[in-house]
């Protein structure tokens, strides 16, 4: 391929990844007359006007909250959890150790349509309906697969020899754990728990099916639902789903790369 | 400080048997060495010694004290291990203080013992750097000062030299020699160099398919091998194992025939002349060898290769004619089916 | 050298957390809406009741069943099919070096990290009839998605917009790990491009895309998310994907012995998808 011909590609790649976040990000500053109003592609001004009514308007920061509460808990719990099981599947003498992973595998597989019904009835006769508790918790438990998945294959990669010397040396296995194979393994935390945590944040069967009212109700759900009293409110869509995306966009740029190699870690060696 | 006595250790890893019925002693204080080819077993004894095995059958004793299910950090044994194993996220003085921190050593007092451990093995200038900023000698000081610095009852190390060069390997092997006059902590050492383990060690075994071959002083190795491997593995360059029919008046012992035995006849006891001598083989020289001070001179002797020594220096074209003459006294006879020692 | 195991390790204690979550939240529901669907069950009318496997039978003769299977086939063999062409191709234009690589792999990231039901609406927005932008940028008045034809078309296009990053960078990562050595040899061996593909990267990419072939073809097989945002399964069912009708059954008409059925449904295809990749790439593998 000749040089410019490859510049071009990868300008039409990039174009293609980001040209419908442009528009939106277009749609949430133009003033509410010119939404329906096309051309001018190009807003005649800026305003702010939609991103002040979404987020006054509306329970917003609430839902914001609940959603960080959520995916941070979650991948609090999936990566304690999870680390511990990859720890005790790669260094220690578990038994079965494929036939464990497998196992893992699987369950990752499983569609939320199937789960959904049966652990509706179960928080429901829990009392937990509409709590941030009912989240957290299928949120870790779908999460823990990709965790354990990813983590072990990190794992993998520390010689056995530092967690032996770290035996020898006077470390319990939780020791050992605590202080050498857990410092040692903190890329492989970070990669994991920024997946963990992008997968929580954009959950939304479980949190349609789960949440009630804005008490637990978490923004993907605020925006699928998002409430119109005679027309959809474009305007205030789009600065709702950019403020969601916001955080989701700072992690991306910020990590990367170690987001692709979390990804790659649980299908390229896998 | 412990006295380690094995009895009637074996160890299986599934179908494949790595220690087979071991019986040793080990004295307290001892410098003992493991001495062996890859894949003998001999990783597999410090992994049982340390814990970081358990035993498929017999037991193991720490001054008399059954060890077979004690825990690592329950037997204050120390390691050093072939990579040596530093922690990549701790300083040097954190690596080497890590084992007083779990055992709850104040702040003050682990950094005093840090210290001189350190300045006995000439690493205190690198106390705050990591290892990877360390060379490979740095980092094996570092792993020695790791493991000496709470004193254990057991000092193990495996295959410790294998990564360092030639020059520093030689600087090491004083060291830990030194290291160990000092400390006095009983050390097993494991190695596949025997050169290494006749400079280091008070005792050593040669273990064969996780088999103990012979059990000696390394003087008592060398000169009374138990068996043609021991002689073989034992001295370099290796002994020479030639058909006793190439000797004409062999006297046997045993009144074994010639055809059941084979001669073991060490290079440094093979005179390499160009004039005929009394108790001689008669051959070419294949190839030469020079060690400085002399030859090195590989030949062939009615078809079998002999080596030998030369005083002279200057080498032999190959293909000339040579005498190796040996001294009778000197010969060694070994069954040739099970390779035992015949006297 | 072999797994040292040293003494005094209970794995079971480091599990027992990861396991308990997995057995209470994933494990058991599976069971559960198993049992459920085998009962006659709505959350309005009283206690389960068992009823064999009526709700199976039921759903053999359920055309909306069929027409949902149908529509979520056809979305998945769709979008699949063009999120790992699109994919294996900008991968392999990716793969090319240029300056600005780190960036570019941050922007094709971006797709696969928003949310989905937030790519819904911004495509939901991009699609309206009256002043969607790909309207006005073709010329055309189509109305996307309350057209019939259209509307199954613009969910796959949104997904293939969202998942095909996804594919680009897992192809990419193994492109990559493809050691340059081989392109080297084979190219001083006088290969052009087309053989370079044909006898390198193919062969080696090969069990790679099969894996992503998994990751996607179970991930679009339960597409719910940008469907129910998108159109809810209009117009007039044309879009209605096997979880989006569960999902209506279970939640909406409070049906949960069927729904359950229907979930199942989903499930063990699933299943059976995985066992037949899994072979393929056993044979691809070994």
């Amino acid at each position: 391929m000749t040089r410019s011909g490859r510049y071009v590609g990868v300008l039409l790649v990039a174009l293609y990844c980001l040209a419908p976040l442009a528009w939106q990000l277009l749609t949430s500053l133009r003033p509410a007359g010119e939404l329906t109003t096309l051309p001018p592609l190009l807003p005649t001004r800026f305003t702010l006007e939609h991103y002040v009514s979404a987020l006054t308007g509306h329970p917003f920061a609430r839902m914001l909250l609940n959603s960080f509460i959520a995916a941070g808990a979650a991948t609090a719990v999936a990566l304690a959890f999870g680390s511990a099981a990859a720890f005790a599947l790669t260094k220690m003498r578990a038994r079965r150790v494929g036939l464990l992973l497998a196992i893992v595998l699987a369950t990752s597989m499983f569609p939320p349509i199937a789960t959904v019904s049966p652990l509706y009835l179960v928080i429901n006769a829990l009392g937990l309906r509409d709590s941030l508790a009912a989240l957290i918790l299928t949120y870790a438990s779908f999460a823990l697969p990709l965790a354990i998945w990813v983590l072990a294959n990190f794992l993998r990669q520390l010689p056995d020899e530092l967690y032996a010397a770290a035996r020898v040396d006077g470390c319990t296995p939780l020791q050992a754990f605590w202080r050498v194979v857990l410092p040692l393994a903190m890329p492989g935390l970070t990669a994991t728990g920024l997946l963990v945590f992008i997968v929580a944040w954009n959950e939304f069967l479980y949190a349609l099916t789960f949440t009630a009212t804005e008490r637990s109700r978490t923004v993907p759900v605020a925006i699928a639902l998002f409430p119109g009293l005679h027309e959809i409110p474009w305007g205030e869509i789009a600065a709702a789903s950019l403020v969601v995306t916001l955080p989701v966009l700072v992690l991306v740029l910020r990590f990367q790369r170690r987001i692709v190699a979390g990804l790659t870690a649980g299908a390229v060696k896998g | 400080m412990a006295a380690i006595a094995f009895e009637n250790v074996s160890k299986r890893f599934g179908a494949v048997t790595v220690l087979d019925g071991l019986s040793l002693e080990i004295a307290e204080g001892e410098f003992f060495t493991f001495v062996g080819p890859s894949g003998c077993g001999k990783s597999t004894v410090l992994a049982l010694i340390a814990g970081l095995e358990r035993p498929s059958g017999g037991t193991i004793r720490f001054d008399g004290q059954l060890v077979n299910d004690l825990a690592p950090h329950e037997r204050d044994v120390a390691m050093v291990f072939q990579s040596y194993a530093l922690y990549p996220h701790m300083s040097v003085a954190e690596n080497i203080g890590f084992p007083l921190k779990l055992r709850g050593a104040s702040a003050r007092d682990t950094a005093r013992a840090v210290a001189e451990v350190a300045a006995r093995l000439g690493i205190d200038a690198l106390l705050e750097r990591r290892p990877r900023e360390l060379s490979g000698g740095q980092r094996q000081r570092v792993a020695l000062g790791r493991a000496l610095v709470r004193r254990p009852r057991v000092f193990l190390l495996d295959e410790p030299l294998s990564n360092l060069d030639a020059r520093l390997r030689l600087e090491m092997r004083a060291e830990l020699r030194r290291l160990h006059a000092e400390y006095r902590i009983t050390t097993v050492y494991v190695t596949h160099d025997q050169e290494e383990a006749m400079a280091l060690s008070d005792r050593v075994a040669v273990l064969q398919a996780g088999r103990i071959e012979q059990c000696g002083e390394p003087l008592e190795l060398y000169r009374e091998p138990a068996n043609l491997f021991v002689a073989g593995f034992v001295g370099s360059p290796p002994i020479n194992a030639l058909e006793a029919t190439l000797f004409p008046d062999l006297e046997l012992p045993c009144g074994a025939r010639a055809a059941d035995v084979l001669v073991g006849l060490r290079p440094a006891d093979v005179a390499v002349s160009r004039d005929p001598a009394p108790h001689a083989l008669t051959g070419e020289v294949l190839l030469c060898e020079p060690t400085g001070e002399g030859l090195w001179v590989v030949g062939l002797t009615r078809g079998q290769r002999v080596t030998g020594r030369a005083k002279f220096t200057e080498p032999l074209p190959p293909g000339s004619a040579v005498h190796f003459e040996y001294a009778p006294a000197r010969l060694y006879f070994f069954d040739r089916t099970t390779g035992r020692r015949l006297r | 050298m072999k797994r040292l195991r040293p003494l005094g390790e209970r794995p079971a204690v480091f599990l027992a957390p990861a396991v308990a979550v997995l057995a209470l939240v994933t494990l058991f529901p599976i069971l559960y809406v198993l049992w459920l669907s085998l009962q006659r069950y709505s959350l309005i009318g009283g206690a389960p009741e068992y009823a064999a496997l009526d709700n199976y039978v039921r759903l053999l003769g359920d055309a909306r069943f069929w027409n949902a299977l149908g529509n979520t086939l056809y979305f998945t063999a769709v979008s699949v099919a063009l999120e790992v062409a699109l994919g294996l191709g900008i991968a392999l234009l990716l793969a090319q070096a240029f300056a600005g690589r780190g960036a570019m792999r941050a922007i094709v990231l971006l797709p696969w990290a928003i949310p989905t039901v937030v790519a819904a609406r911004m495509w939901e927005w991009m699609y309206n009839g009256d002043f969607g932008v790909i309207n006005y940028l073709l010329g055309t008045a189509i109305n996307w998605l309350g057209n019939p034809y259209w509307a199954i078309h613009a969910a796959i296009a949104m997904d293939v917009w969202k998942a095909t990053p996804f594919v680009a960078l897992l192809l990419l990562a193994g492109r990559l790990a493809i050691p340059p050595d081989l392109y080297q040899a084979a190219r001083l061996d006088g290969a052009g491009p087309w053989r370079l593909f044909r006898h390198i990267t193919w062969p080696l990419l090969r069990p790679l895309l099969l894996i992503v072939l998994i990751f996607r073809t179970i991930d679009a097989f339960r597409v719910f998310d940008a469907i129910y945002v998108l159109t809810g399964g209009g117009p007039a069912n044309t879009t209605e994907t096997l979880s989006i009708y569960a999902y209506k059954v279970l939640f909406q008409t409070l049906e949960f012995g069927y729904g359950s059925a229907l979930a199942v449904v989903v499930f063990v295809c699933i299943a059976a998808i995985t066992a037949v990749y899994v072979r393929l790439l056993q044979r691809t593998v070994l």
